[in-house]
């Protein structure tokens, strides 16, 4: 792995403002609250949160797809949120997103190989016969027929409509590809098919992954580091071995103790946390709290910083 | 030797569409023992959920039927109860729990209301004596300060409350037997620790037996204490718990295993099932699995196997069960 | 969207809407309507304006399908002839006020903020506006000619539309499938006019077909007030206004006209809602 840094991302932040007729609230909704990190070249980083943490919304702001609050995204040594309308256009063949849910994210109306072939069109990488063969190609490589390309979407199942989704994104050559949650909506035999596809399309075309999913056993699986999100923030960032060995942040801990594990006999009684009624508004201190079986009195005043622990393993406790 | 609580033989339920007939469940058999969780096992469209509404007679008719079977419940088939007959069993002496609980319970009562008219329904008391039950309940299902939370609407609560509600409202009448349609799918996995471990506590502590459906591996070998794993409508493993992980003998029923990502091992790649999941309409001749199986030989594509006893209690659907593992 | 898409879309919404059978009853009629109406000079046995005095208020006969007007001219005949103009009333009039619809609501909805809030406050006024007697006014200023009524009725029925493709935009383009053609970096237009439009014309069709059927009403409305089509041109409307007087001794020219006008509009709001139910996957039952 290239130590050259492909992406960075520098107190990003995206807040959604309820809009009422006559005023708008002070009081935003944090969706993303200052999020930092960068990834190297060839590298996959986990994004692992619950539902509500604001993966998501981080992932698609990092694209620009939706405009973030504040914050800057340097891709490729460029300033993302400098560039307007043809500067970023130009840019987005080297950055795609593969979506979570196979029925909404492909155009019904369009046939496979339109979908597929448009951005070659668009961009002027390739037209006619060169689009064509640049399609096939490209569906050969993610296990589907040449012939697909003249078929509607709804004739193909959840998992082959994946695969369509992710041909759309590798078609342009990128170099980055922000997946959110690519695998959740398929059956679970389908899911193994399309990770083992995305590692091996990583290995085959150098990609760089910002892997984003709920699902711990997955990003475990195909992450080089993790970045854990909590309420808008990130608590922790580790290389996925030391953050399943030695998680350091309590909420992390509670994450991995929940995961099923797959051994009845090893059903041990584990540690629970309360569900919390504590509501969090405009509350100083650290967002995880209410739920903190560590919870002391200066988590109430301050918000704990993302700090460096040695190793690039970073967490975000009073007391670590 | 223990009677069965729940006994299905035969099972069959079809739907007749305009596409063609899905056999959504053919030929399903299994027990259910007092205080014990069987976890029916399967990916979409297995037909683990019609199994599980057709022994309420939930299926909407038409399209669906339940063509053959018996579904013999404290040794009286269900099948041939009149639908009021039927409304008594419901919410009485069989629970049912679904995924999302915002769509099963009503948004314009409270959650007490909506107890209090699950318990009114089948036992006799006043308003009163309905409310404190009702606290009783959601204190049971670990909900705090019942007292206060008896009159929050649906939407006040979290996903997790709103399925312990939900609990709470299956479980207020006693029921024998609770059937829970993938309760925790829709919740976090923080959440769904706690709703599980609390679903184990309340099934010993009212010794009822559960039967949970669900997709998910990872909650079977949470609560369950046997097994049957769906493929295509049909059982194609059952079993003790401990011999369906360790010592599983369908070829599905080991590639369902190893398409999960293990935490302990860093494998490259996963042992994925290759194909998809068949179309309903149109089902392999044969084994309904060959097609994916790595273990396929000729005889797969003629004949559907039948269900061999691989020890006592556990049962196998291949011909090659002796290979497999 | 191709040819061959098209029809495969086609295709697979007629096997929905073929089971409506009222639906496919209406559809019908609309074909036989206009079948008629464009071979109307092969069809029709005398000349519409062909007036003879002595033939004057005739009831139907061999001769005569459905009688002659006081004026001897022959009732079958005019029909025919204003069967093409009350359609090409109602079918011009709704191209014009779709036209406008898709265009503001599609703008609307896809930039939103001011342009939205500006755009739908328009509608909203010209919704205060009576229709009926604000063309009645125009009419009146500009003078009845068929096409200032087609232009008129259009002018003044988009906003049904807007609304329509306003809310379907404001859908389609929080969807995947949007922004990934966003991601693929594809222009404004070219996300409107190939990702989003095509999606939301379905609903368009199903007002549109409505709106035939209120177009052809408005048109017999204004014809019967006499501010319609202009005598001689026949129109049903103007047929219908003048078999009033002998409505007691010539029953013919009152019936049938008014007899075309239901069966047309019925029609066309039977294809409308079986449009709408078949394209509707809430209500086919299956995405």
């Amino acid at each position: 792995m290239g130590s050259e840094i492909l992406v960075q991302v520098q107190d990003l932040k995206k807040y959604f403002f309820k809009e009422r007729l006559f005023s708008t609230e002070k009081e935003p909704i944090r969706a993303v609250d200052g999020i930092s990190f960068s990834i190297r070249k060839g590298e996959t980083l986990g994004l692992v949160g619950e539902s509500g943490c604001g993966k998501t919304t981080a992932g698609k702001a990092i694209l620009r797809l939706i405009e973030p609050t504040s914050g800057q995204v340097f891709f490729k040594g460029k300033d993302l949120m400098s560039l307007r309308g043809e500067e970023l256009r130009k840019l987005r063949p080297f950055m795609q997103f593969i979506f979570q849910d196979p029925y909404e994210s492909l155009n019904p109306r369009m046939r496979v190989g339109e979908i597929v072939g448009e951005g070659l069109e668009i961009h002027g990488v390739a037209r006619g016969k060169e689009k064509r063969e640049r399609v096939e190609e490209v569906l050969e490589q993610v296990g589907l027929h040449p012939q697909d390309a003249f078929r509607y979407p709804h004739e193909f199942s959840g998992g082959q409509r994946q695969r369509i989704g992710i041909a759309r994104a590798i078609a342009l050559r990128p170099e980055l590809i922000v997946a959110d949650e690519p695998v959740s909506a398929l059956d679970v035999s389908i899911q193994a098919q399309i990770l083992n596809l995305l590692m091996d399309l990583r290995d085959r075309l150098g990609l760089t992954y910002l892997f984003i999913s709920h699902d711990l056993r997955i990003v475990k699986h195909i992450s080089d580091r993790i970045a854990v999100m909590y309420l808008g923030k990130i608590v922790e960032m580790a290389s996925s071995e030391v953050l399943f060995r030695q998680p350091l942040h309590p909420y992390t801990q509670l994450l991995l103790q929940a995961i099923p594990r797959l051994d009845p006999a090893k059903r041990e009684e584990k540690i629970f946390f309360k569900e919390t009624f504590l509501s969090l508004e405009k509350e100083r201190g650290c967002l995880f709290a209410p739920r903190c079986p560590h919870f002391k009195e200066r988590c109430a005043r301050e918000a704990p910083f993302l700090v460096d622990h040695g190793d690039e393993h970073w967490v975000a406790c009073h007391f670590v | 030797m223990r009677h069965p609580l729940l006994e299905v033989r035969s099972l069959t339920t079809h739907f007749f569409t305009e596409d063609g007939i899905v056999r959504a469940v053919e030929d399903v058999s299994f027990e259910i023992y007092p205080g014990e969780i069987l976890c029916l096992v399967g990916e979409s469209g297995c037909g683990k959920s019609v199994t599980g509404l057709s022994i309420l007679k939930l299926i909407p008719i038409p399209p669906g039927q339940i063509v053959r079977g018996e579904i013999l419940f404290n040794g009286r088939d269900l099948l041939k109860l009149s639908e009021k007959e039927m409304e008594g069993v419901r919410g009485n002496e069989i629970s049912m729990i679904f995924q999302e609980p915002m769509t099963s319970l009503n948004p314009v009562f409270t959650i007490g209301d909506q107890i209090m008219e699950a318990i009114q329904l089948h036992q006799k008391l006043n308003k009163r004596d309905a409310r404190k039950k009702a606290i009783e309940m959601l204190d049971r299902v670990k909900i705090p300060s019942p007292e206060k939370r008896i009159d929050s609407y649906p939407h006040q609560l979290s996903g997790g409350m709103r399925q312990r509600a939900m609990i709470a409202m299956a479980l207020s009448c006693q029921p024998k037997l609770l059937i829970a349609d993938e309760p925790t799918t829709a919740l976090d996995v923080t959440i769904q620790a706690e709703v599980l471990r609390l679903l184990r506590e309340i099934q010993r502590e009212m010794e009822m037996s559960v039967m949970l459906i669900t997709h998910d591996l990872g909650v079977v070998s949470e609560v369950g204490d046997r097994v049957a794993v769906m493929y295509a409508g049909r059982i194609v493993e059952y079993g003790p718990i401990e011999d369906i992980f360790h010592e599983m003998r369908h070829p599905y029923t080991r590639g369902l295993l190893e398409s999960i990502p293990q935490l302990e091992v860093k494998k490259t790649r996963l042992n994925a099932i290759p194909g998809q999941v068949p179309n309903p309409l149109n089902l392999p001749e044969g084994c309904k699995f060959h097609p994916r199986c790595p273990l396929r030989i000729e005889d797969c594509r003629r004949e559907e196997p039948p269900l061999f006893e691989v020890k006592e209690g556990h049962y196998s659907r291949c011909l090659r069960w002796k290979e497999c593992r | 969207m191709n040819e061959r898409g098209m029809t495969s879309q086609i295709k697979f919404f007629w096997k929905y809407f073929k089971r409506n059978r009222l639906a496919v009853g209406g559809l019908t009629i609309i074909l036989i309507i206009f079948i008629v109406a464009g071979t109307a000079p092969f069809l029709a046995p005398y000349d519409p304006g062909k007036t003879d005095v002595s033939l004057k208020l005739k009831p139907p006969s061999l001769k005569h399908y459905l009688g002659t007007d006081q004026l001897g001219r022959d009732v079958f005949s005019r029909m025919l002839y204003g069967a093409r103009i009350s359609l090409s009333v109602g079918f011009v009039a709704v191209g014009i006020s779709i036209f406008i619809g898709i265009l503001v609501g599609a703008i609307a909805g896809y930039y939103g903020r001011w342009v939205d809030s500006l755009l739908m406050r328009l509608v909203d006024i010209m919704f205060c506006f009576p229709t009926f007697f604000l063309i009645l006014t125009v009419v009146a200023l500009l003078g009845p000619s068929i096409f200032n009524i087609m232009v008129i009725i259009g002018l003044t029925s988009w906003m049904g539309t807007a609304r329509f493709v306003r809310a379907e935009f404001l859908s389609l383009k929080e969807r995947d499938f949007v922004q990934a053609a966003r991601a693929l970096g594809l222009n404004d237009r070219r996300i409107i006019f190939r990702h989003i439009l095509p999606n939301a014309l379905a609903p368009v069709f199903v007002t549109a077909t409505l709106d035939v059927a209120t177009a052809i009403l408005v048109e017999a409305g204004l014809s019967f007030l006499g501010f319609g089509v202009q005598p001689p041109a026949p129109s049903w409307g103007n047929i219908l206004t003048e078999g009033r007087t002998y409505i007691f001794d010539a029953w013919w020219l009152t019936v049938f006209p008014g007899l075309a006008i239901l069966l047309t509009v019925l029609s066309f709001n039977l294809v409308g809602e079986g449009l709408r139910d078949s394209l509707d996957p809430r209500l086919r039952g299956r995405r």
